[in-house]
């Protein structure tokens, strides 16, 4: 069964992470890399992507000409999708341990990030008899 | 000789046949199921980017035989590089001086194949990967694609398959007479999940799911062949095929789930109804009846009502309960109470959900709030159709269904608004 786990965060969230040195953000890389690699060599990742910044995101309607209205102002408290992770796994059990490896991911000073990932499973195109 | 001609049907089919056959072999000379199972899958694609240009070798199992035992000894080689290389020359030399006859694979062997691809120590997925590609003769880029994961991935599961076939112990040998019918359900249902797999609405990217359908039916008819007296290895294959028959009409052009009382049943495959029947009919003539029989002739009632309402609900109804006698799936007695339902009216069959209600193995399945949906429609209760309608629509993992159960939903909530607002 696959799962998304979609790791979202704040403005002020982001802005925190740009300030973190050198070696904390590469700790977090590095930590992500081989999360990745694991994730991988368990047969279980189907896709990761980062998404870019938030300053960067839109948000479009149509108007009543049905042509695009963009958005790109956005209040402090709203929860930006940051990455995803898409794995085939056993057990939602499995599913839920893999998120709580990312939200356990490295932060400054010894600390861990606790992002909270949301995890939904993917619907599948099979159907039983109905 | 022909230049660049496309790997054809033909050829696709005989490596496939092959593969097995060429595996058992490797794999029993080197004692070695992993790598030779990794020899065997370069021999195959070998042999599918030469032979269509070179043309298919005179003896092409002894020749794919040859190029895998060539790869094994290249990857002992590389591995042992330190080691007195006059031995391994030697092995070669033996190897190479067999005679034809020692190469050919016994049909116990595939058989045996069959039961260490779907050994209990691995999960199902990991079964399915490995018996589809062992057994299939399919690439990993193939299986990759018909589960919609990369191929790194899929690849990584096979390896973890073989290695954990090789660090339980489990031999490429012929289970003991007491493990052996467990471990034949254990194969069945490998292969029941397979054809499950493909049992999709058709469209799009998932339209290769279809191939599984196949995929299924194919190794199906290969253990048939092995175990022709087997009625429930006949039964599953009857089932598959009754199953399949009704592919065609199961969606309709946008793809929407079509069910089974409202499908154009001039779409159903009369050829795959009458092979299914037939098999079916031979199953059950050799008298140990099964599960897998039982929902094949569940299937091929369906199959023979020219119309839905000529449906024999009594006689599946009678088939039910047997089934029922047989296991304790609530899945089964879901169905029964449908059977029931059709039989002796939707009161009696949604008497026989209640159980089902309390059983935790049915919390949040969505399957039972369409059953009861179904019923309540049935016996008039629209509002309370309508909310198990959603529910289930709220609780199903597949798209499709999501979709047909909320068109149910939206139905029914229409006739609601019109008898208030007309009342």
């Amino acid at each position: 069964m696959k799962y998304i786990l979609l790791m979202t965060g704040t403005k002020a969230g982001i802005e925190t992470y740009r300030t973190w040195s050198k070696s904390d953000v590469e700790a977090h890389f590095a930590f992500l890399g081989k999360l990745n690699k694991e994730l991988t060599e368990a047969g279980e990742l189907v896709a990761n992507d980062g998404l870019s910044s938030p300053e960067e995101a839109k948000v479009v309607r149509a108007g009543n000409d049905g042509l695009p209205i963009t958005d790109g102002v956005f209040p402090e408290s709203k929860e930006f999708l940051l990455g995803y992770w898409i794995v085939d796994v056993d057990s939602p059990e499995r599913a839920y341990e893999i998120a709580a490896r990312l939200s356990a991911g490295p932060a400054p000073g010894a600390g861990r990030t606790s992002m909270p990932i949301e995890v939904r499973q993917i619907m599948s195109k099979r159907t039983s008899e109905l | 000789m022909k230049e660049n001609v496309p790997l054809n049907d033909r050829l696709e089919h005989l490596l496939r046949e092959l593969a097995p056959q060429v595996l058992t072999v490797v794999a029993r000379r080197f004692r070695d199921f992993a790598a030779a199972e990794d020899a065997v899958q370069e021999a195959l694609i070998a042999a599918a980017m030469q032979w269509p240009h070179e043309g298919v070798p005179e003896n092409p199992r002894g020749w794919l035989i040859r190029v895998a035992i060539r790869r094994m000894l290249d990857a002992l080689r590389s591995e042992t590089a330190r080691r007195d290389r006059e031995d391994e020359v030697g092995a070669e030399a033996e190897l190479f001086t067999q005679p034809e006859l020692s190469l050919e694979p016994e049909m116990d062997d595939t058989l045996n194949l069959f039961f260490m691809c779907c050994h209990p120590v691995l999960s199902a997925p990991s079964s399915i990967a490995l018996t589809l590609r062992a057994l299939g003769g399919l690439t990993t880029a193939e299986i990759a694609h018909a589960f919609l994961v990369p191929e790194p991935t899929m690849a990584q599961r096979i390896s973890r398959a073989k290695a954990t076939i090789k660090h339980s112990g489990v031999r490429l040998e012929r289970p003991t007479a007491k493990e052996r019918a467990e471990r034949l359900r254990a194969v069945l249902h490998v292969l029941y999940l397979i054809f499950n797999e493909g049992y999709a609405a058709s469209s799009g990217a998932e339209m290769q799911r279809l191939e599984l359908s196949r995929e299924g039916i194919r190794l199906a008819h290969a253990v048939c062949a092995l175990l022709p007296d087997d009625p429930e290895v006949t039964g599953l294959l009857a089932l598959m095929l009754l199953t399949d028959a009704r592919r065609r009409a199961r969606s309709g052009p946008d793809s929407e789930l079509i069910p089974l009382d409202k499908q154009d049943r001039s779409l159903w495959d009369q050829q795959e109804i009458a092979e299914g029947t037939a098999l079916l009919r031979a199953a059950i003539s050799r008298g140990a009846v099964g599960l897998y029989q039982l929902q094949a002739a569940i299937a091929a009632l369906h199959d023979e009502a020219r119309t839905a309402a000529e449906t024999d609900w009594p006689q599946i109804l009678a088939l039910y309960g047997l089934m029922l006698k047989l296991t304790e799936n609530p899945m089964v007695a879901l169905n029964h109470a449908v059977a029931t339902a059709m039989v002796h009216g939707a009161a009696k069959g949604l008497e026989l959900l209640k159980p089902l209600d309390a059983d935790s193995r049915m919390a949040k399945n969505h399957r039972l709030n369409a059953v009861c949906g179904h019923l309540l429609e049935m016996s008039g209760d629209l509002e309370g159709a309508t909310a198990q309608y959603r529910l289930a629509a709220s609780r199903t993992m597949s798209a499709p269904e999501q979709r047909y159960l909320l068109t149910q939903a939206a139905r029914l909530g229409e006739r609601v608004a019109d008898t208030t607002g007309t009342g």
